[in-house]
This record gives C-alpha cells, sequence and structure tokens, in this order.
C-alpha cells in the first residue's frame, strides 16, 4: 500500500455460525436460521392446522358462527423490562393481554398473531420459556396462534424481546325486535361528534376499534323485546355502579420487585391473566353490561378517568373499598407510590345499573380469576370530566390523571 | 423530603463499625435492608422508622398509643355527657 | 399496617375534628411547613372535615420547590457529562431549571438514575469505578443523616469517584424568614415531625416565645395532623404559645443524637439560596473539612449561562403561603405538571401541584360541587 499500512479486509463470514445458545442477526434473515428457530421453538409450541400450513398468512373458517356475530379485532405491544417476572414473563403477559382487550369488546377471543423483535444476544433458554408461557396461556384461553413473524435488531437496539400480538373474537350476535322509542331512549348520552373512546363506532379509525358492540340481550330487556345498550364508555350512565374484579397493584408491583431488589415474605406475583371467562360469565348471566375496561398501563386511576373523560360524567369512588392487599400496599408505601396508579394484567372494571350490581357481583365471584369483585364507586352527572375519591377517613379529593409516569417520592 | 415509613426489625446484622450495622425492616410484608447507624438501641421485633435507607428512630409504642386513648376518654366522657351538641 | 393504619381510622378522624369544632370560637390560620404533611392533608380530604373558621396554608416545606434553580441548570450540566452518573430521588426528576429538567436531558439520553437512599448511589460508584457517580442530596434536616453516612462511608471505604451535589436546608431559618416577613398571616405552625424525629425541638422553643406563636410538632397520618391541629387551635382559643409535641411516638425533644454527631462531622451551617424566597442566612448545610473533596459544586467546572426564572412564576409567595396557587394566572391555564413554570409544580409536594391534582383548578373548585362530609 502506499502509505505502508497493510490492508485488512472486513468481509463477513459466508458461513453463519450455527449459534445454538443466542440469537445472532442471522435468524431474522430469513434463511436457514430463520427456519431452525421456526421449526425447533415456535411450531411445536404452537402447532395448528393454519400454523402448520408454514404458509404468509392464515386463513380461517368462519363455520359455527352465528349470522349477525361481528368481529372484533385488536392489536398491542409488550416491552416489558424485566422479560420474566414473579408471576409470568412477556409471554401470557402478551397473549393475555390481547384477550383481555378483545374480552373488553364482549367478543369471545379465538385467533391471535405473534410478531417477535429479538435482540442479537438474547439467550434462546430464554425464547424458549417465553414461547412456553404463551403455549400455556394460549390453551388456557382457548386461543389459538395462527400466524407469526420474527425479525432480529442489532444488540443494544431493543430491550432483549419485543412482542406485538394481534387477536381476532367473535362478539355473537342475537338479534331481537326492537321500537323506535327504545330505541331512542337507549341511545347514547350527548355523543359528541369526534370524540373517541377506546369503542369508537365504526369507521372512525381507532386502533383498538371494536366496530360494532356486542347484542347480547338481556333477560330484563328480552321481555320486552328490547336490545340491550352497546358495551362501551358510551353507554356509561350517571346511576350506574362500579365494580373492580379484584384487588390493585400486584403486576405493577411484581415488576418493581425485580428492578428494585424488593424481598417478600411471601412474593408477590403479578396478577397476569385470562379475563374471558368473567365476561362470559356476565354476558351469559344477562346482566346489562354497560362497559368494560382493564385496568393496565396507568392502573384504575387513569382507566375511569378517560371513561369520565368521555363520557364527561363523574366517577365517585370509596377508598374504603377499593381492596388492596397488606403486602403490595407495603411496597407502595416504602416506594412511595399509589396504588390507584399502578398497573395491573388481570382486573377489570364493569359498569353496569345499579339495580344489577349485586347480580353483578354474584356472578363474578364465582368465577375464579373474578373472585375478589368489590362494588367501589358510582357514577354520577357532575362535576363532569372528573373522578372523585372519598377518602378512608371521609374528605374528598380528586384522583387525576398522571402527567407521564408515576415517579416514586421520597418525600 | 420527609417520607418515613414505619416497619418492624426482623433480623439484626451487625458489623464491628456501628455505621454499618444493618437489618432486615418488615414493611407489611415486604422486606428491606435498613442501615440502623442512627438507631442503636433497636432490636429485633420493635419498630423502626424509616427514612431513605435509614432507621432514624424506634417507635414509642406506649406513645404511639396515647391518641387513642385520649379519644377513648373523650368517648367515655361523650357517654357520660351525653352528645355535645354542634 | 401497624404504626400507619390507626392513624387512618375514620372513627378516630371524626372524633378529632368534632373536637376541633367544639374548641374553635373565631377564625385562625395555621400554616404546615412540611410538604409531606401538604401531601396528606390534600390527599385524604382532611380540610373537608375541618370548621370553616381554620385556615391551612401551606409552607416551603418542599426542598425539592426551594432548591435554587442555578443549581438544577448545574445538575443537568453535570448529568450531561458522558462520564457522569447521576443519582437523584424520585421527586427531582422534573423540576425545570433555566431550559432544561433532569427528566428531559436523560430522554436524550444523559445517565441519570432514581434511587431511593444515598447508599444506593454510593454502591454504584463502586460497581463502576471508571465512572463518575454524583448523587443530589436534596433535603431537609430529616435526609442530612442519611447524605452525611454516604460521604462518610466513600471516605472511610476510599472510594474516590464519587461526589454529592448539596441543597440541603434547615427549617427553623425559614420559620423566622416568614414569621419576621410583614406579610406574614400565620398564627400557628404545625412543625415537621420528620425533621424534628433529627434535630429535636428545642430550637423551636425560642421562635415560639419571640414571635408568640404556638409550634406543634405533628406527625404526618391524616389523625397526627388532625391531633396537631387541634392542640394548636387549643392554645391559639387559650392565648398560649408554646412547642408541644404530637408526634411523641417518633420525636424526643432532644432528637436523634448519633445522627446529630454524624452530621456535624460532615456538614456545616452556611447561608443558602431559596428558590422563591432569596437568601437567607444559616439555611443550609455545605460539606466541610476533610469531606469537602466530596463536594461536586467543586469537582465540577460550571460555565453555564446566569440562571433564568419564569417572570410568571409566584412561586416566592405561594411559599410564603401568602397567595394560593389559584390566585396565579398562570395556574392550571400555562403553568401545569406537563409544562411547569416554577417548581412547586413539579414536586409532588409542591402547593401547586397538590392543588392541580386534587382538584382545585382556576375554573372552579371541584370542592365546592361536593357534599361536605361534615355538614355544619
Amino acid at each position: 500500500m502506499a502509505d505502508g499500512k497493510p490492508t485488512t479486509f472486513t468481509l463477513s463470514c459466508p458461513v453463519p455460525r450455527v449459534a445454538d445458545d443466542r440469537i445472532v442477526l442471522a435468524h431474522g434473515g430469513g434463511g436457514r436460521l430463520t427456519h431452525q428457530l421456526i421449526e425447533k421453538i415456535f411450531l411445536p409450541a404452537f402447532s395448528n392446522a393454519a400454523l402448520d400450513q408454514r404458509h404468509d398468512g392464515a386463513v380461517l373458517s368462519l363455520a359455527g358462527v352465528t349470522p349477525g356475530s361481528r368481529l372484533a379485532f385488536t392489536t398491542d405491544s409488550f416491552v416489558v423490562r424485566p422479560l420474566i417476572f414473579p408471576g409470568g414473563n412477556i409471554g401470557d403477559l402478551a397473549v393475555n393481554g390481547t384477550v383481555n382487550d378483545l374480552a373488553m369488546c364482549g367478543a369471545r377471543p379465538l385467533y391471535l398473531s405473534a410478531g417477535f423483535i429479538l435482540e442479537e444476544g438474547l439467550e434462546i433458554e430464554t425464547l424458549r420459556i417465553v414461547v412456553a408461557s404463551m403455549r400455556e396461556a394460549a390453551v388456557k384461553a382457548g386461543v389459538q396462534l395462527v400466524t407469526g413473524d420474527t425479525k432480529v435488531v442489532d444488540k443494544g437496539k431493543g430491550d432483549g424481546i419485543f412482542i406485538n400480538t394481534s387477536g381476532i373474537g367473535i362478539v355473537e350476535s342475537k338479534t331481537d325486535l326492537i321500537s323506535g322509542f327504545e330505541r331512542a331512549r337507549l341511545e347514547p348520552r350527548r355523543q359528541e361528534p369526534g370524540k373517541t373512546g377506546a369503542l369508537a363506532p365504526e369507521g372512525s379509525g381507532v386502533p383498538h376499534a371494536c366496530p360494532e358492540p356486542a347484542e347480547r340481550v338481556s333477560p330484563l330487556l328480552r321481555d320486552v323485546g328490547m336490545r340491550p345498550p352497546p358495551i362501551g364508555p358510551a353507554s356509561v350512565q350517571p346511576g350506574d355502579a362500579v365494580i373492580i374484579s379484584g384487588d390493585l397493584g400486584r403486576h405493577g408491583i411484581a415488576i418493581l420487585s425485580v428492578r428494585e431488589g424488593l424481598e417478600f415474605e411471601s412474593p408477590i406475583l403479578s396478577d397476569c391473566a385470562n379475563l374471558w371467562p368473567a365476561i362470559e360469565a356476565l354476558l351469559n348471566a344477562g346482566i346489562e353490561v354497560h362497559c368494560l375496561r382493564d385496568l393496565t398501563r396507568g392502573g384504575l386511576a387513569t382507566t375511569l378517568n378517560e371513561i369520565a373523560g368521555d363520557r364527561n360524567v363523574c366517577i365517585k369512588l370509596e377508598e374504603a373499598l377499593i381492596p388492596v392487599d397488606e403486602v403490595v400496599q407495603g411496597a407502595c408505601e416504602i416506594l412511595g407510590l399509589d396504588p390507584l396508579y399502578v398497573a395491573n394484567e388481570g382486573r377489570f372494571a364493569a359498569f353496569v345499573p345499579e339495580a344489577q350490581a349485586a347480580a353483578a357481583l354474584d356472578v363474578l365471584k364465582k368465577v375464579e380469576v373474578s373472585q375478589g369483585s368489590v362494588r367501589v364507586g358510582k357514577v354520577e352527572e357532575t362535576p363532569g370530566r372528573t373522578v372523585v375519591l372519598q377518602s378512608r377517613i371521609g374528605g374528598n379529593r380528586v384522583v387525576d390523571m398522571l402527567s407521564g409516569e408515576q415517579l416514586p417520592r421520597i418525600c | 423530603m420527609c417520607l418515613a415509613v414505619p416497619g418492624r426489625v426482623v433480623e439484626i446484622i451487625d458489623t464491628k463499625d456501628i455505621a454499618f450495622r444493618c437489618a432486615k425492616v418488615d414493611f407489611g410484608g415486604v422486606r428491606k435492608e435498613i442501615n440502623l447507624a442512627y438507631t442503636p438501641e433497636a432490636e429485633v421485633g420493635k419498630y423502626v422508622l424509616v427514612h431513605v435507607g435509614f432507621a432514624i428512630s424506634v417507635i414509642d409504642e406506649a406513645e404511639a398509643q396515647r391518641v387513642f386513648e385520649y379519644l377513648k376518654q373523650i368517648d367515655g366522657l361523650q357517654e357520660e355527657l351525653g352528645e355535645i351538641p354542634q | 399496617m401497624k404504626f400507619l393504619s390507626e392513624y387512618r381510622d375514620r372513627k378516630a378522624a371524626e372524633q378529632v375534628a368534632q373536637a376541633i369544632r367544639a374548641k374553635v370560637t373565631r377564625p385562625w390560620t395555621i400554616m404546615e411547613i412540611c410538604g409531606g404533611q401538604t401531601h396528606t392533608i390534600v390527599k385524604s380530604g382532611l380540610e373537608d372535615l375541618l370548621p370553616r373558621e381554620i385556615t391551612l396554608v401551606h409552607g416551603p416545606g418542599c426542598p425539592v420547590c426551594v432548591t435554587p434553580i442555578e443549581l438544577i441548570d448545574k445538575a443537568v450540566a453535570i448529568a450531561q457529562r458522558p462520564e457522569v452518573i447521576f443519582c437523584s430521588f424520585g421527586d427531582m426528576l422534573r423540576v425545570p431549571g433555566s431550559l432544561k429538567s433532569l427528566f428531559d436531558v436523560k430522554a436524550e439520553g444523559a445517565d441519570v438514575r432514581i434511587v431511593y437512599s444515598p447508599l444506593d448511589a454510593l454502591k454504584l460508584a463502586k460497581t463502576n469505578p471508571e465512572r463518575q457517580v454524583v448523587f443530589f442530596a436534596v433535603g431537609f434536616e430529616t435526609t442530612a443523616p442519611a447524605n452525611a453516612m454516604a460521604a462518610w462511608q466513600a471516605g472511610h471505604d476510599g472510594v474516590e469517584n464519587f461526589s454529592l451535589l448539596v441543597s440541603h436546608v434547615l427549617v427553623p431559618p425559614a420559620m423566622e424568614a416568614l414569621l419576621s416577613s410583614s406579610n406574614c398571616v400565620v398564627q400557628g405552625f404545625l412543625a415537621a415531625g420528620h425533621v424534628c424525629t433529627i434535630m429535636g425541638y428545642e430550637e423551636y422553643i425560642p421562635i415560639a416565645a419571640h414571635y408568640k406563636v404556638p409550634i406543634v410538632v405533628t406527625g404526618f397520618e391524616p389523625l397526627d395532623l388532625l391531633e396537631g391541629i387541634l392542640m394548636t387551635v387549643t392554645q391559639l382559643e387559650e392565648g398560649r404559645y408554646e412547642v408541644e409535641n404530637q408526634y411523641s411516638r417518633a420525636v424526643r425533644r432532644e432528637g436523634n443524637r448519633p445522627a446529630q454527631q454524624r452530621m456535624a462531622e460532615v456538614f456545616e451551617v452556611s447561608p443558602r439560596q431559596w428558590r422563591g424566597l432569596g437568601e437567607i442566612p444559616a439555611s443550609g448545610f455545605q460539606l466541610r473539612g476533610r469531606f469537602q473533596k466530596y463536594d461536586a459544586n467543586l469537582r465540577f467546572a460550571f460555565s453555564g449561562e446566569p440562571a433564568r426564572e419564569s417572570p410568571e412564576c409566584i412561586a416566592g409567595l405561594i411559599l410564603q403561603g401568602i397567595k394560593k396557587p389559584h390566585d396565579c394566572p398562570a395556574f392550571a391555564v400555562k403553568c401545569t405538571p406537563e409544562n411547569p413554570l416554577g417548581a412547586p409544580m413539579v414536586s409532588s409536594e409542591g402547593a401547586c401541584a397538590a392543588y392541580y391534582h386534587y382538584g382545585r383548578r382556576q375554573t372552579h373548585d371541584v370542592h365546592s360541587e361536593l357534599p361536605s362530609p361534615a355538614s355544619r
């Protein structure tokens, strides 16, 4: 070379190193290693007629679906750290999270897709654990994983594993006669143009769209040939009771316990679970469900604020009625967190007419995932767009939306 | 900057230097390792007030009851004299 | 939880509230000094249980709020250095400096970490010998013993890559500054219980005598605050101005001696800037003697621009209890937790943040629409 320096070639070796304990970039390349990953890890776990086709997409039969039923469709991405936490991991979180979003629409969950973004260097054993959890959660929920995708990013560009799951469910229909007068009576309250909630009307382009609400007929209404109001924030009325399906804060604390190195006498496990059995029970019992929402990021406070804001109502809570496990409370005290804002992955809120609250609780308590159900408050007209809490000592305060993530306080 | 939480001393890890004396403290079922340098009188079974990883006081259980004794007294008085009209 | 739950009992709270109502014959203005107490008052809706005659004002009890803006700018500049791991309590992260907050630079890639104890920061220094670990030592006297121990242990273990950016503030000088102001509306004080756990309450005796104000050392649970208010009101109605100790389960008259000794070894009293109040002599701590080498202020040169406060922020008047947050034209309009103009909107104890989050907006006081639990 003219300048006396030796030439160095930097060609990457054309023969892929067969790494059997860690993910390498080639696993996402579409070639031999990708196939190995699919054959060795994904297919054995999720094998079903659609997936075994190994095709670009899954073609699914609609046989057995009642005419007039509607499709529910949802998507979610999961980026939790640590990947594995007490009570679960990113895998069952992904399956249950998407199954629950469908359940909140009143839809029976049927099929899932899963897109994986893996980080170079991830231990394959970790992936095996995650996939095994997904399989178990899917079997429990009665859903099939019918299509998927894998990509690999450079080391440092991902948190080990990112998963996107999309889900399809069926909102079963049982149509009945309905008079014009009654239809008007059941129209959503003061629907503002352009307002979108998580359950927006068809065609509004909201990511989580459950295109048409559930059309189950409650025994109360069937007798007079009426269609019940659709399940969604739009149906929330002053006079509704607010029920939550169990105690708060387990998932968030389980995650934090790993990050902060907390020790427990008996460990707090994430409440990650499939909620459909509880919803199915409510619908089968003919309870007139106005709205369902799972209490994930931001906790109960955030969810209720969204609904109060969407519907311009006041949601009044009683602190003394809100269940928080003593150990979760202890962790919140020393971390300086408010349990109302801590994430849950196996809890939902239900809005039902006050007159049906007792019946709803009866039904829910018989289902394992909602056995801790309790009525915690009610919906009123004013002050609008506000969630108010009556504290344990009897004073009132507004429960606001969080601005950003809840930061622990020592002050 | 004053969030301090009461917890029960479960196990003490004594070292030669008081500055490094630590304990496992239980907060309603959650356990954390806490520095006891400033509460040399702390023992297993006692409650300490913990702030940013340090025990800053041992809770005086007799004093803790005081306000409830006082309330019981008022309650007793009210029963004797009848409700105080507002 | 023991020693917590009992102090949140509804019946007991009602009883003490009733005793307060029975005592009061005319209006009184009482200030609670500590942000933690403000937090409890607002969170439990305590004021709903009090008779209309009692006005609670919230004092400068938020070390986060009163940390001078120059120090925030310094913290931000230090955090942006690639070799630095900057450790802080969560409370400090969103406080706005002249341009940015620690949260902003964290989002831009600075290594800013939330810790629960200064010893966590020291541990980081030991496990990352090639980095400089800086801990933002903010707080009242309550936190000073912990920070002193971190510096002392660093010295003992020969840890060189560790330093403290100190912003400690002392309560009694601030109280005196408030009381000597001609604007002072405060007639009685609830002294900060955890500060007194460390320092005792002897230093408040001359203050009570000189300014003729009752001072009651008060805890942090709803029942503590109600009892503290009852004791203060009783003194006011009887024309007494003494120091009393409501928080006797944690506070002794002489305070915590071992903690005071360690603090005296590591820190010395110094003048301090209080954001919104100006400089108060002998109102802060700085590292002394052989611990000066752990002073991040000296270790890192700072050549930033001069600090600029928002001209609209009336934090000073809020911290003195002269104005309430909804008196500020910017409150909940231009100044929100997402876009704070000053520290009291950011800190979880700041009066403005407390009012905003717990429902006292400019346009309407949500509380006025709610039925009061103790209808009088």
